[in-house]
């Protein structure tokens, strides 16, 4: 058959099947007159190859390992190694969750991820008046060194890479990090991890800011060149979608707006001075993981193949390594009920496997008791064998980028990275991405999709199941995991402890010197680093910054 | 014609997030209430005061870090202190049932959680606010 023959016969089994469908839809209606992703892109009641028609397999899709990484970032994916089986873990003392830490290490996880608590990540102390009753509540309270200490105790720092959800004093965890790690005996050459560090998005997603925008990029690029020298394997920053996902963005609104505050990043560490094909292979994302299995599997490819480019082409970055979107991705939070709990972890395996299939580096797990509290071990444990029944038993990471390929993947793949690019430009005209979020936009764009998907759920045009269909009477569940309110005053009580048996005269002199410092504009990672081995607590050296930098005001 | 509510809707403590205290704002206002948003990272002193000083019908409080214990109870005794016990208070957040008996002690009327419907919080504050 010739080429024109082929699309004849094409048409001809297409007009036959649309005339199938018309009796089909007259006899029996479909479900909805319209069906659409929450990005609001066509579903269509059938993908074909029409719908690729514009698609190069070998320049938009490509191969695996190579630009422009459609199909993940290595070039055996998880034939290799399976992604990093990481969870998010942490509460109450440094004590609580070391122990926690060990369980989970025990049980197989890979990697360890650091959950602080709200004082913590906003840079007061445990004995501050605002810190009472938040301290250990959202994650492991943090004050000095020594509770650092604690909370690595028995583990060794050379063994186990560690993610660490800190943005605002990132700096100050990560030179604690470096600390502990001396004490061990590891090098910080030898250390791998993350440190969110991703300040951009707390303004208008996460709330955990502290200083403004411009002393925040000034830290964060701070801490690139820093560990470009002294930490090579460390991420200095995970970009993240995540909490503009939960805030209630759509799957493209999650992709524009991370990427946009990527790019200022870049654009901030280039105007330093920093050379992009140095810095931008440690730079790292970290996405959410959503109920709608197929357009969030494209989100990831999408995401992958539209950074590439804009590294490519608007940084002129050569390096394959600075063109290569590695993530961490986690299941929705905002997707768990309270409702039927039990009910989470199957939402939790749909999620978890789109985001293996989108080719994710690392994966964190919810826990089926998360919209009522803290996760217990057992569910922990459910959660982390979500993952390993994933990788061991399903096939799925047996042959790298299995969806590819797909009408509608591929399809959708585009539009995701179309609708994007969009954002981003629109970003761009507005100035950038602080000024869009000092003018509202970003705020306003996510409020407008959270708001319509609530209206969707009560009016039951989203099913919830177990929610607002599928109810029924429960009894309060049993066996939930809750912070000891003594756990506040334990600490506390440590934290003078602390303060009394340091040298408070060397930690005096380093406060005085990390204010010179930062008044100068000179790198802060070193006297911030001087400040915390003499176990100055987070809150001192905060409070110093506080006093050169100002504090951010919500608009 | 009933006066036209007015509520405060209110994120004491450190908690960031807002997605529901924005959600329910913007659906009070939908159903005609006049609606102020503070904001997050508010003491309850500050959100006490706003209270007050717009003359609120009702003030409601959303907390998801498990700080709702100490924060809750401290904004209806302020008001109370200020001799504004009239304006009702409600919450919503990650709350534990374990947790509500105590809450409604304290003087927070109702709690909505996780998979309540805004119809719902609606209907609660009018039918309250008209008593």
């Amino acid at each position: 058959m010739t080429c024109s023959e082929r699309k004849q016969a094409f048409q001809q089994r297409q007009q036959q099947w649309q005339e199938l469908v018309d009796k089909a839809c007259a006899r029996f209606p479909e479900r909805r007159e319209n069906f659409a992703t929450t990005s609001g892109i066509e579903m269509k009641r059938l993908f074909t190859p029409e719908d690729v028609e514009q698609v190069d397999y070998t320049e938009d899709i490509g191969f695996p390992g190579i630009y422009p990484f459609t199909r993940g970032v290595q070039p055996t994916m998880y034939r290799a190694r399976f992604w990093t089986m990481r969870q998010y873990a942490g509460f109450g003392s440094a004590e609580e969750t070391n122990k926690r830490y060990k369980y989970l290490l025990e049980n197989g996880q890979t990697g360890l991820s650091v959950a602080f608590d709200l004082p913590t990540q906003i840079g007061y102390d445990s004995d501050f008046e605002l810190s009472e009753g938040e301290v250990g509540k959202v994650g492991v309270a943090i004050d000095t060194l020594a509770d650092m200490e604690m909370l690595f105790d028995g583990i060794s720092l050379d063994k186990v890479s560690t993610s660490m959800t800190i943005n605002s004093p990132a700096a100050v965890l990560l030179a604690m990090y470096v600390a502990v790690a001396e004490k061990q005996g590891v090098a910080p050459a030898q250390l791998r991890g993350t440190i969110q560090n991703d300040v951009l998005k707390e303004y208008f997603a996460r709330g955990t800011y502290i200083f403004p925008p411009s002393p925040s990029m000034k830290i964060i690029t701070d801490i690139f060149a820093f560990c470009k020298d002294t930490l090579p394997n460390w991420n200095t920053i995970s970009i993240s979608g995540y909490h503009i996902r939960e805030a209630g963005s759509t799957a493209v609104q999650e992709v524009a707006f991370t990427l946009a505050d990527g790019l200022a990043y870049v654009d901030a560490a280039i105007k330093t001075g920093l050379d992009v094909d140095v810095f931008a292979k440690r730079l790292s994302f970290f996405f959410n993981v959503h109920n709608p299995f197929l357009e969030e599997v494209a989100k990831f490819r999408a995401a992958r193949r539209l950074w590439a480019w804009l590294m490519k082409e608007r940084f002129g970055a050569k390096k394959p390594a600075s063109m290569m979107m590695r993530f961490h991705t986690q299941t929705a939070g905002c997707s768990l009920t309270a409702q039927q709990p039990d009910n989470n972890v199957i939402r939790v395996t749909i999620q978890a496997l789109a985001a293996v299939l989108g080719g994710t580096n690392s994966l964190h797990t919810n826990s089926r008791d998360e919209a009522l509290c803290l996760p217990t071990e057992d569910s922990v444990r459910i959660a982390l064998r979500t993952q390993q029944v994933i990788a061991h038993e399903s096939g799925v990471a047996d042959s790298v980028d299995p969806l590819a390929g797909s009408y509608l993947i591929e399809s959708l793949t585009s539009k995701i990275e179309a609708q994007a690019l969009a954002y981003i430009k629109k970003i761009d005209d507005l100035g950038g991405v602080v000024k869009a979020i000092e003018a509202g936009y970003i705020q306003n764009e996510i409020g407008d999709s959270a708001y319509a998907y609530q209206k969707a759920v009560e009016a039951k045009e989203q099913i919830i199941v177990g929610v607002n269909k599928f109810t029924i009477e429960e009894a309060p569940p049993e066996n939930l995991l809750t912070v000891k309110a003594e756990m506040e005053q334990k600490q506390r009580q440590k934290l003078a402890q602390v303060k009394e048996s340091r040298d408070n005269e060397a930690v005096n002199k380093a406060l005085q010197q990390l204010k010179v410092v930062a008044e100068d504009g000179g790198n802060l990672m070193i006297p911030i680093l001087a400040a915390v081995k003499l176990y100055a607590s987070l809150g001192e050296v905060c409070g110093v910054l506080r006093q050169v930098f100002g504090e951010y005001q919500e608009q | 014609m009933a006066k036209r509510i007015k509520v405060l809707v209110g994120k004491p403590g450190l908690d960031g997030h807002d997605r529901g205290a924005r959600v329910v704002a913007r659906a009070l206002r939908d159903a005609g209430m006049e609606v102020i948003y503070t904001g997050i990272r508010q003491t309850p002193e500050q959100i006490v005061a706003t209270a007050i000083q717009e003359d609120v019908d009702a003030v409601g409080l959303s907390c998801l870090s498990g700080a709702h214990n100490n924060l809750f109870p401290k904004v209806v005794n302020l008001l109370r202190e200020k001799g504004a016990e009239d304006i009702l208070v409600f919450g919503g957040g990650i709350i534990p049932d374990g947790d509500i008996a105590g809450l409604k002690e304290a003087g927070i009327k109702e709690i909505f959680r996780p998979g309540s419907s805004t119809d719902e919080t609606i209907k609660f504050i009018t039918d309250q606010v008209n008593q």
